[in-house]
């Protein structure tokens, strides 16, 4: 074949699909604050991002004590601590860090559950530990039930490689968007109807976008229907640590233990240092799973997403610390919960309700009074005019997959309190605008 | 229910990814372990244990590399001089990489390779370790059932790391040693003809230069072949040029992309380089893979899948600064190359005095030894025989071709660069022992054909590693072969 007849060499289906997710309406937000991103001082009429849920208040609490404990940085004088973290590949990970991370993942649930270091498998990020164990659970063209709404990444996380299939539980606003047991069953019939064997249930806990976390009840229930129709249950605990009142959180992992560890071989929990400490750029992930087959797999599995040994070591080191993660865990609640109340308080200032939420770094706000049509494309012209006009990047609910149109996704952890302040001044200025042009 | 419910209860069945052996631990690769791990060599606490020298590292120049960062604690985010970094690359999740990481990646690529090429950062796309490069360009490059053609011999992870998750065949292009298993036309037509008998699509070849476990660089002629069959026939071609780094000896080394520049007949979408820092720099632990397209498309795609596999930006932001340090970087692959040029002279002058000869080859971290002669009966079984001695009277933990795939029996991969020069010279000594008590045996039994399978030699080793995982739980490794948590 005579180049130039085809430039176009084929890749593969996975490849040209577009199933990374990135033509999603959570994205394109992103695009309109790239090109024009808010700067206090540079541009201050620029977009201001609150569709990335990152948790920016409690930098300090890490820099402090990095700044006082100069041997979390290193590797000690002596070569062969250097050499030895250099060279450590081991899946496994290091013996030293999945110590801390098992521990660090009882204080958050401060002492309500217990965590075997044997039974962590780490993966560079949640993204990884999403996919791998998808790929573990489930085989192309199977699917797992998600109740509605729920974090977008997860159609490409859980579907682009996997060939594995979403199909949601939809959750409604007239309970504060709770599961019930009539939403599960609906969704395993649809899957039923539609010849798809269902492999398993995610739930997000602390819940993102809702920024509530699940109840002992509900989650008896998930437990119990994931039992009943045999299926597996993952149970997406990142934001776990990010719960305002730290007693307010159930762990799948406390009723797994409260039912004396009956059955818990399909029970699999995903956790990472993203958002309770701050720190994505790391890639921390982890698979906690009661199932040992599973951890065997995952662990052969992450192989292909293992934790930069450097980055281990260090943690393991400031994580050991428990003084700091004491302090740390409960600073960054009370600082979480301050930011939440302001924004909360500014939306209703402006008119506008948000799901009571207890945790999280966001509010899922209700603008359905201002959408001229209670549809998709409804909320996605508001959504546009809020982007473009009051310049601010929220996540419009469609893009959760939300079954009720106008509510959206504001992030408000990823920001100085003073950009806070502008974005509601913002929001209160776009809310009295419409109001009136629809009083005309 | 109304669909098909397996015999099992369904949640106690996995998928069948996670119940295949694609994850590569039955290979014969992997199985000498036990050995080493039950009775790991030290000079001191353990003289008579089990030297590994199946394990290709570098750890010959971690002096250089400790020294640099004792010297620069700017590059590191939690030290008192780089802490003012920490909040923004803690932060930093972009999957585009830290630029300057990508800038200090693109040139150290370039030094690595001698200078005879230029890379540009923007086509740097990270990932988890090589291992996750080359399965995240399958993903790209090939469909489920769909092949890349292999050289044979060929390092073993691939069998996982390119098929496992991927469901992407590898198919073999035999090489022989006659002509020290060159890659010639003949045997890349032969393996795509066989593929398309068999009604299987051809996406790729995927080669290794230098190679490893042969420890040779492809020459340009070869290179040339390959490009131009892969342009002929519209496949891809995917040069893991991880050792690129580690050549030591002449002829020189040219990397794909030199011919990517000379040749601009020659259709650039269809070439992608994998590369890793793991053995050029000794820093496995890090996870820091590479892949490097000239396909637009191919970055695109790649850059969004290593979402899946990104380098911690702890990391990126340390070797952002370690590898933008030239003066550093040049004076590190001079040393490197000068360490181990003496390694594999040595080396392969002890194996040589005892009458073991190895391919002659100019880089990599091994040797590829032939033990042809020693060899009952040239087959597979006769060379696992073998090996097995090997590991229990010689106490060397070294990696049989077969495992390979190589196509004839009685070759062996020694790694040389995973230790310093007394366990290097215990090892010779050892070899020396076995060899002449051989020969001894030999001469007294000169009438008897077998020399090795004599039942009071048979190792009690397990076969299998399902066997292995039982005795010890705790064993297996990332994608090189098992390795301890010694932490």
């Amino acid at each position: 074949m005579v180049k130039g007849a085809e430039s176009c060499v084929p890749l593969s289906e996975v490849a040209t699909s577009n199933t990374h997710g990135e033509d999603s309406p959570y994205f394109a937000g992103w695009k309109a604050y790239d090109e024009d991103p808010y700067d206090a001082a540079s541009n201050p009429a620029g977009v201001i991002q609150m569709g990335l849920a990152e948790n920016q208040v409690s930098f300090d609490l890490l820099e402090k004590y990095l700044d006082q404990h100069p041997e979390a940085s290193g590797w000690g004088c002596g070569i062969s601590g250097f050499r030895e973290n250099a060279l450590f590949q081991d899946y496994h990970g290091l013996q030293a860090f999945r110590q801390e991370m098992a521990t660090f993942m009882e204080q958050i649930r401060e002492g309500r559950a217990k965590f075997d270091p044997e039974r962590i498998v780490l993966t560079a990020g949640a993204t990884a530990a999403n996919e791998l164990l998808t790929f573990i659970l489930a085989d192309p063209g199977d699917c797992l039930l998600i109740p509605t709404p729920y974090y977008p990444g997860f159609d490409r996380d859980l579907r682009w490689r996997t060939g594995v299939r979403i199909i949601p539980v939809h959750c409604s606003s007239s309970n504060g968007f709770q599961v019930t047991l009539q939403a599960l069953e609906d969704a395993y019939v649809k899957a039923e109807g539609m010849k798809i064997r269902v492999r398993g249930l995610l739930l997000t806990n602390p819940s993102n976008p809702l920024g509530t976390a699940t109840t002992g009840h509900v989650l008896e229930e998930v437990l119990d229907f994931v039992t009943q129709k045999d299926i597996h249950l993952i149970s997406d605990e990142i934001y776990s640590g990010s719960v305002f009142s730290s007693d307010e959180f159930v762990s799948v992992a406390e009723i797994v233990e409260a039912r004396g560890y009956k059955d818990c071989d399909r029970v699999h929990i995903v956790y990472s240092l993203s958002k309770d400490l701050g720190l994505p750029g790391f890639r921390v992930g982890a698979i906690y799973s009661y199932n040992d087959r599973v951890v065997t797999a995952a662990r052969r599995m992450s192989s292909f997403t293992l934790v930069s040994s450097q980055t281990q070591r260090m943690l393991a080191s400031m994580l050991a610390d428990r003084e700091f993660t004491e302090t740390y865990l409960k600073t960054n609640r009370e600082r979480l919960k301050k930011r939440h109340d302001f924004i909360t308080e500014g939306l209703k200032n402006a008119g506008i309700e948000c799901l009571p939420g207890n945790a999280g770094l966001f509010c899922w706000m209700n603008l359905a009074p201002l959408l001229e049509e209670p549809t998709k494309e409804g909320e996605l012209r508001l959504w546009s005019l809020i982007v473009h006009e009051a310049k601010l990047n929220i996540s419009p609910g469609s893009s959760c997959h939300c079954s009720e149109a106008g509510w959206f996704r504001v992030c408000f952890a990823n920001m100085s309190q003073q950009t806070l302040e502008v974005a509601l001044r913002r929001i209160k200025d776009f809310t009295e605008n419409m109001k009136a042009k629809q009083e005309k | 229910m109304g669909l098909h419910v397996d015999d099992h209860s369904n949640y106690n069945v996995l998928s069948r990814i996670a119940t295949s052996d694609g994850h590569g631990e039955n290979s014969s690769y992997f199985d000498g372990w036990k050995a080493y791990d039950n009775d790991p060599f030290h000079p001191i606490d353990n003289p008579k244990g089990v030297i590994q020298m199946g394990l290709a590292e570098n750890q010959l120049c971690l002096d250089l590399t400790h020294q640099w960062i004792k010297q620069n604690p700017q590059a590191s985010i939690c030290t008192g001089e780089g802490v003012s970094e920490f909040k923004d690359v803690a932060n930093f999740q972009d999957y585009h990489g830290l630029p300057d990481f990508r800038k200090a990646i693109a040139r150290f690529m370039g030094k690595a390779r001698g200078g005879g090429a230029k890379f540009d950062p923007e086509r740097i796309v990270m990932s988890g370790g090589a291992t996750g490069a080359q399965e995240n360009i399958a993903f790209c490059l090939a469909n489920p059932g769909e092949a890349f053609l292999i050289p044979t011999p060929y390092y073993p992870g691939f069998d996982r790391d390119f098929r496992w998750r991927t469901g992407v065949q590898l198919l073999p292009i035999q090489c022989h040693s006659f002509n020290n298993f060159k890659i010639t036309e003949p045997a890349l037509v032969t393996a795509y003809q066989t593929a398309q008998r068999s009604n299987i699509t051809v996406k790729g070849i995927l080669v290794t230069n230098p190679s490893n476990p042969l420890g040779t660089t492809l020459d340009r002629e070869t290179l040339r072949t390959l490009v131009s069959f892969a342009n002929e026939k519209r496949i891809h071609l995917v040069c893991d040029e991880i050792f690129s780094g580690t050549v030591f000896d002449r002829p020189t080394y040219v990397s794909v992309s030199e011919i990517v520049e000379e040749e601009p007949y020659y259709d650039r979408d269809l070439i992608h380089i994998v590369y890793s820092l793991s053995k050029d720099l000794g820093v496995p632990g890090f996870r820091v893979g590479v892949i490097y397209s000239y396909n637009d498309a191919v970055v695109s795609c790649a850059r969004k899948m290593s979402s899946f596999g990104l380098v911690s930006t702890q990391t990126q932001h340390l070797l952002a600064s370690m590898l933008g340090d030239d003066d550093f970087t040049t004076k590190f692959l001079a040393e490197s190359r000068r360490r181990l040029s003496r390694r594999h002279k040595v080396f392969t002058a002890g194996l040589h005095r005892v009458g073991i000869k190895c391919l002659e080859s100019n880089a990599g971290l091994f040797c590829w030894m032939n033990l042809k002669h020693l060899l009952n009966e040239a087959t597979v079984e006769a060379e696992l025989e073998l090996w097995r001695v090997i590991i229990k009277e010689v106490k060397l933990n070294m990696s049989p071709g077969s495992s390979f795939h190589c196509s004839e029996p009685g070759w062996f991969r020694v790694c040389f660069a995973n230790m310093d020069d007394n366990t290097m010279e215990t090892a010779l000594k050892r070899i020396r022992t076995f060899v002449d008590r051989g020969n001894d045996t030999t001469a007294a039994q000169a009438k008897k054909k077998k020399k090795w399978s004599d039942g009071s030699l048979r190792l009690s080793l397990p076969r299998r590693i399902e066997e292995l995982s039982i005795m010890t739980p705790r064993l297996i490794s990332p994608h090189s072969p098992l390795v301890q948590a010694a932490t």
